[in-house]
Parts: structure tokens; sequence; C-alpha cells
């Protein structure tokens, strides 16, 4: 019998609709692959397993009927900042270990709405706070890749690291992951996986453990283009619990695959490149404008002027608005509470000094610092100022292009434990994706080729706001031509 | 702008984060670094610029003024450190 974990989310499903297998199969097949492989790889933090082959026993009753949902049957991962009723959602943090939410993200409920099956809760960086992994609480995810000119651990990148050595790793068929700066995308390419961040506002922010508000997405993290196209259908929606949530039709982004594109004008900005950035990896993204201009597309040469300033005013404004999301974390309600506090405040500082690591005390610090009296207008209304700059180059060229060819990172993923020597460098990692969350833009990481040492690279996709279509269109085609087909060889 | 130890203390204390004083220099350093990297938004020209708070440029929406949830006091409390009929427990707070 072929292996089912290696099918895709779109040949599992045609194949549980056939019946050529069941839910439960698949879903044992995931679990068993999970109990080898997570003393190693640490992908997840908690396996449902008891509920997984409930929820597969019900869809495979539904099958049985010929019912079902878009994602029926299917065993998904779930990143650990989606709150699942029932079922510890920690964000990485000591600060939410034991947290049991009673209720139910909407992202999720969407999924189960839809039929899927969960296998468990997914790794991260601390609160979303990091870009390899290291700063969790669960201690890092190891990258399912290896060069071959090392054995060294690698990351799998971050914040969603466990969602993306999941689907690397043949975990899982497909993971939720989320996005503040990069953290669906630089993992995704990390690991020759395709990672999609939706339109800020696509997807429903309620029940996910926030980070920066004005920048939080939720989007896919899966094998192929067409497997994002079809989950990220199912996580998007309308949501009046969410007051920022588009009330917009979610289309049915399948349609946009297979139409090449011919016709359509890609813009490829100056300003996407890095000092040290790798040969190979300006070679890719040279390989990627010659494959879509030989599929009839047109290059056109655009600047986003503001680019180099992305990163230092994601760095104003994410901390802010963390350091305001997390002042809810006061050891009274919910979370952790420190045990001998002599006063209300030292109960708080203790509490929060105890429940937080390094990285998230760090962002906090530095959010309280450019929102304080004297620095607020120094630092914190000028990165709005310049956030808006932003924007601008992105509406400045959207009529002259229909979708943006970018790098997806600066490199390929790096050895755990290679970027900690400041922060600063660790941040270097969200150069090329940051843009598109401080934007609000859809962005797509798609695998296309390998480094020297067999590592995957990715190219990014950017397009207009609500025009997934376009960014999948173009993604479609990078990955026909590309023909990525590279695993990690399995050392695991 | 340079953040000595002092201003971490006072700033690690409006986080309201514990930091121990040989804590203080270490994080003053850090920081430090990330905002004479983040100092390079100086030479942006920002003149007449809106500040930017929200993508979404729709207005917020209003929602009726009824009763949507609640009644759900066990699942509030369902994760508090302690709590005792039908209370969050604290602390005591006041002398």
């Amino acid at each position: 019998m072929t292996d089912l974990t290696k099918l895709t989310l779109k040949g599992a499903l045609d194949g549980l609709k056939a019946r050529d297998f069941s839910s439960e199969e698949i879903t044992r097949a995931f679990l068993s692959n999970i109990e080898a492989a997570n003393p190693t790889l640490n992908a997840y933090v908690e396996v449902t397993a008891d509920k997984a082959l409930d929820m597969a026993r019900a869809s495979d009753a539904r099958l049985a009927k010929g019912e079902g949902g878009a994602l029926e049957g299917a065993p998904l991962g779930i990143k650990d900042l989606f709150c699942t009723d029932g079922v510890q959602t920690t964000a990485g943090s000591n600060m939410l270990k034991g947290f049991v939410p009673p209720y139910e993200s909407t992202v999720t409920a969407n999924l189960w709405r839809d039929g899927a099956v969960m296998l468990g809760k997914l790794n991260m960086d601390e609160f979303a706070m990091g870009s390899s992994n290291e700063t969790s609480a669960f201690g890092p995810v190891v990258n399912p890749w290896k060069s071959k000119t090392s054995n060294a651990d690698l990351t799998p990148g971050g914040s969603s690291g466990g969602s993306a050595s999941a689907v690397a790793g043949e975990l899982c068929l497909a993971a939720t992951a989320s996005d503040t700066g990069g953290s669906i995308r630089q993992p995704a390419a990390f690991t020759g996986t395709v990672g999609i961040k939706p339109t800020y506002g696509r997807a429903s922010r309620f029940g996910m453990v926030a980070f920066a508000s004005s920048l939080d997405q939720a989007g896919p993290i899966t094998k192929t283009v067409e497997d994002a196209a079809i989950f990220l259908r199912s996580m998007c929606s309308f949501d009046p619990k969410d007051s920022t949530s588009l009330d917009v039709e979610t289309p049915d982004w399948t349609q946009a695959l297979g139409k090449g594109v011919k016709g359509l004008r890609i813009g490829i900005p100056s300003e996407y490149v890095v000092d040290g950035m790798p040969a190979e990896q300006m070679e890719l993204w040279e390989q990627g404008k010659t494959w879509l201009r030989e599929a009839g597309a047109e290059i056109v040469d655009i600047s986003l002027p503001h680019t180099k300033y992305a990163l230092p005013t994601y760095y104003i404004i994410a901390p802010a608005e963390a350091s305001s999301n997390l002042a809810r974390y006061d050891g009274m309600r919910f979370g952790h509470r420190a045990e001998g506090a002599k006063s209300l405040t030292d109960l708080y500082e203790t509490s929060r000094a105890e429940g937080f690591g390094k990285e998230v005390q760090r962002r906090l610090t530095i959010g309280a610092y450019v929102l304080s009296a004297g620095f607020y207008d120094a630092y914190y209304v000028k990165a709005l100022k310049v956030r808006r700059r932003i924007a601008q180059d992105f509406d400045a060229v959207w009529d002259r292009v229909d979708a943006i060819l970018t790098p997806s990172t600066p490199s390929a993923a790096f050895a755990l434990g290679d970027k900690q020597i400041d922060p600063v460098t660790m941040y270097l990692n969200d150069v090329f994706t940051v843009t598109a969350n401080l934007a609000g833009l859809p962005g797509i990481s798609v695998p296309a080729g390998v480094d020297s040492g067999g590592l995957p690279l990715g190219l990014q996709v950017i397009g207009k706001a609500l025009d997934e279509a376009t960014v999948f269109q173009v993604a479609d085609a990078l990955e026909q031509a590309a023909g990525f087909v590279a695993k990690p060889e399995k050392w695991w | 702008m340079a953040i000595d130890a002092a201003t971490v203390r006072k700033v690690a204390h409006l986080a309201r984060i514990k930091t121990p004083e040989d804590r203080l220099e270490v994080l003053a350093g850090e920081l430090n670094g990330i905002l004479a990297w983040i100092e390079q938004l100086d030479e942006v020209d920002i003149e007449g610029v809106e500040p930017m708070t929200s993508n979404v440029s729709q207005p917020l929406r209003l929602r009726d003024d009824v009763v949507t949830d609640g009644a759900k006091v066990g699942a509030v409390l369902s994760n508090a450190p302690k709590s005792a009929d039908g209370f969050f427990v604290v602390p005591k707070v006041v002398e």
C-alpha cells in the first residue's frame, strides 16, 4: 500500500472521497509518523491522538453517506496560538502552560466545520516572536532538511517552525500558521513548503493569541500551491467577532490555477537585495523572472524605495502593539501566577518575569519604551508615518504591475544557535516578507530551487489587497516551471 | 538617545517585568543596539504624512447594543490561578 502520509492535501481529499482509504487509516499513519519523529523534530507540543481518531471516525461516517465538507477527513496540524476548545493552547510560552481555552478560534472552527481532523498543536516561537523557533518554551523545532555539507541541526524558521517542520516531515497533510512579519513565508521557504499570508482581514483573528494586532494574519503551510488554495479558503471568513475582519466573499482560489501568466505584468523591485545575500538566491530570482517571461508574462522593473525602512518600522510597531496586547498576562485571571509576592506590583512583575522568556521580555521592554512619555512621537508616531510611506510605495506601482516577484528570504535555513549573537541579525530574516504585513498585502512563498548544500530556497509573490487569485496564479506558474520535487532525506 | 541602566529599570517597571540589577546593563546594551538600528528612520521624509494605524480602509463596524454572549462564569473562571464562589481570588491588595 502507498504511504498515505506522502500524499498532498488534494490527493488525500480525492482518495478519501473515492473511499480508497479511510480517514482513520490516514490519521493513524500520521500519528505513527509523529510518534517516531517528534522526539527528534519537536514539531508538536501536544498530540491529540484520541481526539484525532474520534474526528476521523466521524468523518468516515459522513464520507460513507456521501456527505462531507471541503476538508473532510484530512488530518491537519494546528499552530499552538489558535485557541482550541478543551485542548491546551500555550503560544509556546511558560506563561500559558496549562491554559485550556473554553472556546474555539474562528479559523479552527471553520476547519472542523469543513470536516478536518486535528492531530495536535504545533510548536512555535514564544508568542510568535522569533524567526528560528528558538524562543519557544518547549525548545527549538528541528528542520527535516540537512545540508549536504554539514550534519548540524537546522532551524525550520519561525515563528511557525512547528507547522513548517511538520508539513515537510510528513507529520500532517498541511498546517495552520500565522504571519506577523514573515512567520508563515520564511519557515515555508526554509522547509521546501508553500506558505501564504492572505490580505489582512481575510482570516479572523478571533481566538488567535495576539502578538501585534494590526499585522497578525493567519494562513496555511502546505505541500503545494493547490493545497494552499484549498486550505486557505476554509480558513477565511467574515467574522463579526473580529473588528478588522473584512466583510467580503471568500473566492474559490483553485479557479486561478492552471491559467498561466500570459499577459500578466510582474514587478521586480530593485530594493529586494541585501549585503551578503548568497549568489544562489540571486540566481534563483533571475531564474524566476525567466520562467515567468517564458510563460508569457511581462517583466517590469519597479522601485519600492522605502523597503529598507520596513524592518526598523516593524520593530517599533510590533513591540508597541505587543506591549499593549500582552498586558493582559498579569497573573490574575489566567496564565502563570508567581508565588510569594510581597505586593500587587511585585506579583505582576514576578509573574511576568517568570512567565515570559528573554525575547518576549526584550520586545515588551522596547514596546514600553517607544510608547512612553517623551518618546511616543519620536518613535511610535514616526513609525506609523513611515508605515504609510511603505504602503504608498506599493500603491504607486499597482497601475503598472499585477504582482511582484521577490526572494522569500535572504538565505536558506541556518543552523540552530547560529544567529543568536545579537537580536538585529535575527530580525534581518524577515527583510523581504515584512513589507507585505505593514501594507496588509497577500504574499506567498513557493519552493523554487536549492542551494549548493541542497537546501530549499523560496520565491515570494506579493499581490494587491484581496487579489490572492493573481498571487495563486503566479505561484502556480512558478511551481510548474520549477518542478520542485526535492524532499528531505529521512534521518530522524 | 542612549539608554542607561536607570532607564532600563524604569521601562522594565512600566512593562511590569521584574529585572534583576545585574541584567540592567546587558539589556541596556541590547536595547541601544536595536534603537541605533531603528534610528535610520530619521532619513525618511515624513512631512505631512498621516500616521497609518490600520491597513483596513473600512470604518469600524458598529453592532446593535444588545447582549450577545455571557452567563459563562464557569468558563471564565476555568483557567484562574485561584477562584472561589464564582469569583477570582487575588492576593490582598489593600493593607
